[in-house]
Parts: structure tokens; sequence; C-alpha cells
């Protein structure tokens, strides 16, 4: 494959081995011994469209299916009936690699999945022991402007998921995607999909313009806080909101776009009161890095101080709030001066609020090294980081890679 | 003393072509630009990477007329660029200076090329 460069000189691949690109993250894993560290990642992602064929035999809706099938056979030239497009560049023109080569990649053919064969690949590059998988081009999926399309694709891809992928590997969990443009077809998805292995909670794209304090998610929240799955709040970007649509570089896009809508929902969450109706649901913000979260508890605490009649709801400052809040590191901003890294974290209690994450295999992927290399944190913080703080909000069990666990700094699992 | 580490002969590197060279548990990428050679640690100074291994790209620039306007962009092939294939950070090819932040750079060896082929200095 020839990747097109500035110059003459095109640079021409002609394999493609995630093992070979994440050589030195193997070799970080070997120095800093992480085999030894549980490490769990909750947030990874795969291309769910590369299996579209597969996932639209699970919708059940006949004439959307029947449209399904004639897009994911033939085609239907550029459009997509199923999952909207926006325009964006997240490999930087090919200088990420991974993005164009990755069709070039060889995988097994002996009954397992390709996504799961190039998932452990990654997974055990950098020493990950289990992960959250997330899908990539549905995080568009909630711009839709068909809501029963956003439900009937989600509905089968959870349920390909859940038939199809995970039962494939214990390492490979998932927090299933809520069609959340329809209240209660989420609410559905919870009931049917809460108690299946390997489902670790729920999610919702937060691209979107859907109220979190509607009254018609309450029964959700609620139904959520009595299995003890989490809710996830998954950042995306969409370039073609009028506000985003006022920049002018990818840059832009992604790094504003990826905190507003977390940040959006956030505030709402807090100032409604929702924790305070659901104090025992975990409430996880994913894929916005950190440096969002010290601006909006600042904003928000000072003006409930002048406006807390419009939060009646409240017991305590909104950043009190947000403290209980679970927060993924990645795209983990590390700023120079390594004193604002550390206030943040301060701030966020991230020794038990804070979930390292990957998010491999996209653009601005974190190494696990990013949270085990802080010069500010203990061994304590950071194995809590990078592992123990998911293990305990997914409940999950990791004696398929760790016997014997026990809790770093004490405690039992 | 320094150590030479074989790259290649002569002819096995052509001008705008690129070899990597184990070097212990690392590797070194060296470069033949424009008839010049170079030699850095195939190692991103962000989070790791085999930057060595990724693009060899012009520098971009804006094209900003006399009046202020913005007229568009440009590749300027005098300057190229080492870009790290995991998330993109860039090196200056010269210097090893990591372009959008002076603070942060490529390790970088001395090459030199002799009769029976081009050899790096570890």
């Amino acid at each position: 494959m020839d990747i097109p460069t500035s110059d003459i000189h095109k640079m021409s691949v002609e394999e493609f081995d995630t093992k070979k690109l994440l050589i030195n993250a193997a070799r970080q894993r070997d120095r800093r011994k992480l085999e030894d560290v549980l490490i769990v990642d909750v947030d990874c992602h795969h291309y769910e469209n590369e299996s579209l064929r597969d996932i639209i035999q699970y919708i059940e809706d006949p004439v959307i299916k029947q449209t399904g099938l004639v897009y994911s056979g033939s085609g239907t030239g550029a459009q997509s009936p199923l999952i909207p497009g926006v325009v964006g560049y997240q490999d930087i023109s090919g200088r990420v690699m991974r993005y164009p080569l990755r069709k070039l990649e060889q995988t097994p053919a002996d009954g397992t999945h390709r996504d799961i064969h190039l998932s452990l690949k990654w997974m055990d590059a950098m020493g990950v022991d289990y992960v959250s998988m997330f899908p990539t081009p549905m995080l568009l999926l909630g711009l839709h402007p068909q809501p029963e399309i956003e439900v009937a694709m989600s509905r089968a891809y959870n349920r390909w998921l859940v038939e199809q992928i995970l039962p494939q590997n214990e390492r490979i969990t998932s927090m299933l995607y809520l069609p959340f443009n329809d209240p209660e077809a989420s609410y559905k998805m919870v009931r049917d999909f809460g108690d299946k292995p390997g489902v670790v909670g729920f999610s919702v794209v937060s691209t979107r313009y859907k109220p979190v304090y509607d009254n018609a998610y309450m029964k959700t929240y609620r139904l959520m806080e009595e299995m003890g799955k989490p809710l996830a709040f998954h950042a995306s970007y969409n370039w073609n909101d009028p506000l985003l649509g006022a920049t002018n570089r990818f840059l832009i896009t992604h790094a504003m776009g990826f905190t507003i809508y977390n940040a959006m929902h956030c505030a709402n969450w807090v100032i409604n009161g929702l924790p305070e109706r659901f104090p025992k649901l975990k409430v996880i913000w994913i894929e916005s890095g950190l440096a969002w979260i010290p601006w909006l508890m600042q904003r928000l605490d000072n003006d409930y101080k002048m406006r807390s009649s419009e939060a009646p709801s409240l017991t305590k400052l909104p950043s009190e709030y947000m403290q209980d809040m679970y927060y993924s590191s990645q795209p983990m901003e590390v700023p120079n001066d390594l004193d604002v890294l550390e206030m943040t974290f301060k701030m966020i209690k991230a020794e038990t609020q804070l979930c390292w994450c990957s998010d491999y295999p996209h653009w601005d992927m974190d190494l696990p090294s990013v949270i085990y290399d802080l010069p500010f944190l203990d061994e304590t913080a950071k194995r809590n980081i990078l592992g123990e703080n998911a293990r305990k909000l997914f409940d999950l069990d990791v004696s398929g890679r760790f016997p014997d666990y026990a809790p770093p700094g004490g405690g039992t699992a | 003393m320094a150590r030479e580490i074989f790259v290649a002969k002569s002819d096995d590197l052509s001008d705008g072509e690129r070899k990597i060279v184990p070097n212990g548990n690392s590797e070194i990428g060296v470069y033949r630009v424009k008839g010049r050679l170079y030699a850095y640690q195939n190692l991103c100074a962000h989070q790791g990477g085999p930057a060595c291994e990724g693009l060899l790209m012009a520098k971009v620039e804006e094209v900003i007329a006399e009046d202020k306007t913005y007229q568009g962009m440009r590749f300027n092939h005098d300057e190229m660029h080492i870009v790290c294939p995991w998330h993109g950070w860039e090196y200056d090819l010269e210097t090893g200076v990591m372009v959008a932040d002076r603070t942060f750079r490529l390790r970088k060896y001395d090459v030199v090329e002799k009769e029976d082929g081009i050899y790096v200095l570890a």
C-alpha cells in the first residue's frame, strides 16, 4: 500500500502488524513489570463497520433491515442510511499510519472474530488485562435524524456483541450503547441486556442534544442503579454542530468537541440534582481528558453560590458531586508543568475516581505509562488508576488473570 | 568510544529512503535526504512511539498575504519532518527538535559514509 506524502517519496508499506507497531509499548510493559499490575482499560474501540453485514442480520425491523442489507451488500454510493457521517480526519492526513494500514493486518481464520484477535494483540503489547470496548462510527449514531434507526442499529449491535463477540473472550467487555434519543428503547435495552455476561454497564454517546434531566429517563437511571450497572457518557464530536461549525481546523473541533458535550451533560446532571435522586448510580465521563473538570467545577461552584435557588436539590457544592463521579483519563493532557496535572488529580480525587484508558486504536491513544510514570503518584494510586478503580466500578471478576488478586494497599476484592 | 553500527551499503540507501537498524534494545532510524545523512533513535519523546517508522513529511505552512489575509497552506520542502506514527508528533529532520514544542527532541546520532557503506556511531 502506498501512503501519499508531501514529497515524491511516497511511503510504501507491504504489511502491517500491531505487535510490531507496539514493540516499544511492550518494552515499556516489561521495564515497568506491568504484567504484575491489574490493568483495566475502560475505553478502547473496534471498527464495527467492518462487521456491518453481520450486525445488520440482527436488525429486528424488516424495513430497516432490508435497507441495511442493500447498503452493506452492493452499497448505495457515498451515503449511509444507518450511520451518519461527519467531516473529519482523525488520522492527521495519514500521519497516524495505523488508520490506512489496518486493512493490511492479517489475523488467523480460526473461528475467533478478527476484532478479538486485533484487540488481544494490542492489549498484550501494552500489558492490558481487561477492556471495555466501544464502537467507532456508531459514536455518531446519536446524530441520526431518525430515532428508530438509532434504536434498530444499537439493538442489533448490542445483540451481535453479546451473542457473537463477548462470549469469545472474557477479557473483552462492553458498556452497551443506549439509543438515548428514544428513552423507552433505552430502558428496554438496560432491562434486556443488563444481566448478560460481559456487559459491565451502559453508555450514552454524549454528542447529542437530548437533556439528561428529562423525566423520560428517570426509570432507566433507576433500573441501572438497581442493577448496579454504571452509566458512561462517551464523548465524540460533530463538526456540523452550529458552534463547532465556526472552527476551521480539526484540532479545534476535536479539542472542544470531545469536551463540551460531556461538560454540558455533566452540568445538567449535577445542577438538576440527579446525584441526589440516584445516589448509588455510578457515572463515568469518558474520553474528554481531564482539564475540563477543574474548569467546570469552578464555574459551577461559583455560580451555584450566587444562584442556589436554581439548584434546590443540591446539598453540597457541584464540585463535591463531581468528585463522586468517575473519569476516564484519555486523552490525558500532560502539561510541561506537572504541578497543573497534580492539582487536577487532587481536585477529582483521582486515586479513587480516575480510570485509565487507552482509546486504542484511535489517534490520541494513551499507554499505561502515562499514569505509571507520574512522579507525584505512589504505587497504590498508580495501581488504583490503572485497574483497581475500574475493577470496582464494573464489579469485574479478574480471577482469570489474577487468581489471587488483592487490591493495592490492602483490603479484599 | 562510539561503536560503529553498519547501516547499509551506500547504493542501498537511496535519496529519500530510510533504514532502521537495531541498537541493543532499541533501534536507530537512518535517513538520506537531499544527499545528507541523518540518524535518530527510533523513540518518540512523547509516549515512546517508533518515531522513525512514520512518514517523512514536509513542513506545512500557512500562506498569509501582505494584507494579513489567509490564502491557504503549502508544503515547505526545505524543512522535512519525521512524523511519529503513534500520535503524529513531528520532528525537524535537520535537528531532531520537536517542532510544536522545542523542549523535546529525538536523540541524534552521528552517521558516516565510508567506502564500504554507511555507519552510525552509537
